[in-house]
């Protein structure tokens, strides 16, 4: 086919195109992730029990601020890798800030601690599960995060792919702070942390294989 | 001095592009097509610098990045340069291909700075190599025959049958394995 005619192809068949796509996508595919985790916690796994007493701790609402964060900076960079010639800027330097708040935390807790306590503030009582929890909650805003970014025009595939992850990680983290009744900074450091790096690295091993367009 | 000229040029042409390009995401088909046809002779000249051990392939990614940057239109962001965005692209899908590529030729320096894009024009649209002609060429007379008769020519599956001395089921297979084979043919070529 000639050049030209497929511009007169291209050109003819073109609308007009609805604004802000991108936010309009990343909205919906968040929707649909945040209904599907909470949907599985709340089938699997239950609402903790002591919610109503939890929600008077200033921890309950740390322990959630702290993956909620790191969402909100993962769509942040997911939106700009999701677009042709967007520079990252200081959002990778940012995504940092959350990580050192809740280590400085756990320094803190830390370092007055006896040996014995130590060692409850780093397993708690539900270490083994916390990963693996979070990752199968992060499922459907995993499928949904890579959906959009598909429909999208990422040149970037590891890093698009790793951001999308990030993403479904961080929202899944959030919805199991919910059920998780672990209150130790510490905990979240590592457990929390690991949970949400696990979908962020299938993100980025899956990227090239998904994202090409 | 020279260097002011330059400067001067890339913002006219980002300027006049964008122009273009923001009346055709509103709907305006007419200043849509100016703008690709524009587009389409900066990438040529882009790609043809940056392909030159694979002068067969240049047609075919000027396409493939025209038919890119339209489908990936709402992905642009009106804050930022349509030369930096376009440029990301073109890159983008030269990468691709190279890396495809990669085993059989080695080309320099595929990567370089976003105002190099809108520095020359090449309109001399040429026919690509993803011909629908030249892959029907491939296919064996009892595929291609039936094909051309039936979906370039409009003829009938009687009148095809009648034309080429085969049966019209006959017909009826050559059509349905040649398409197949074609569809398969140009997902090979991607």
């Amino acid at each position: 086919m000639k050049t030209d005619e497929l511009i007169g192809l291209l050109a003819q068949g073109a609308g007009a195109v609805e604004p802000n796509a991108v936010a309009r996508r990343y909205a919906t595919a968040l929707g649909w992730g945040a209904f599907g985790a909470t949907l599985l916690m709340a089938i699997i796994l239950g609402v903790r029990p002591d919610l109503r007493e939890a929600v008077l701790l200033p921890m309950f609402w740390i322990k959630l601020a702290f993956p909620v964060s790191l969402l909100a900076l993962g769509v942040a960079v997911a939106a700009r890798l999701a677009r042709p010639g967007m520079r990252l800027g200081r959002l990778p330097i940012a995504l940092l800030g959350p990580l050192a708040a809740i280590w400085i935390m756990a320094a803190v807790e830390l370092l007055p601690a006896a040996p014995l306590q130590r060692q409850g503030l780093v397993f708690g009582e539900t270490w083994r599960q916390c990963p693996f929890n979070i990752a199968m909650l992060s499922v459907p805003a995993f499928i949904a995060a890579f959906w959009v970014m598909r429909k999208l025009a990422p040149t970037q595939l590891v890093r698009a792919g790793a951001a999308s992850g990030l993403v479904a990680g961080a929202l899944a983290a959030s919805v199991y702070a919910l059920h998780c009744t672990e209150m130790a900074a510490t905990f979240l450091g590592i457990w929390y942390v690991i949970g949400m790096l696990i979908p962020t690295a299938a993100g980025a091993l899956l990227g090239p294989r998904l994202l090409r367009w | 001095m020279q260097r002011i000229d330059k400067d001067g040029r890339h913002r006219e042409t980002e300027e006049r592009l964008r122009a273009g390009f923001d009346r055709g995401l509103a709907g305006d088909g007419a200043a849509y097509q100016a703008f690709l046809q524009e587009l389409g002779g900066y990438l040529r000249a882009f790609l043809r610098k940056r392909l030159s051990g694979l002068p067969d392939d240049i047609e075919d990614l000027v396409q493939e990045t025209l038919i890119a940057v339209h489908s990936r239109r709402h992905t642009y962001d009106t804050g930022q340069p349509l030369t930096a965005w376009v440029h990301a692209i073109a890159r983008y899908k030269l990468v691709d291909l190279l890396r495809g590529r990669a085993a059989r030729d080695r080309v320099s320096e595929p990567f370089d700075e976003e105002s190099e894009l809108f520095a020359a024009v090449d309109s001399d649209a040429a026919l690509a190599k993803r011909d629908v002609t030249k892959l029907l060429d491939q296919l064996p007379e009892r595929q291609r025959l039936p094909i051309v008769y039936t979906k370039l020519e409009g003829l009938s599956v009687v009148e095809a049958a009648r034309a080429t001395g085969m049966s019209e089921s006959a017909v009826k297979v050559g059509v349905h394995r040649g398409m197949k084979a074609l569809a398969m043919m140009i997902k090979g070529t991607r």
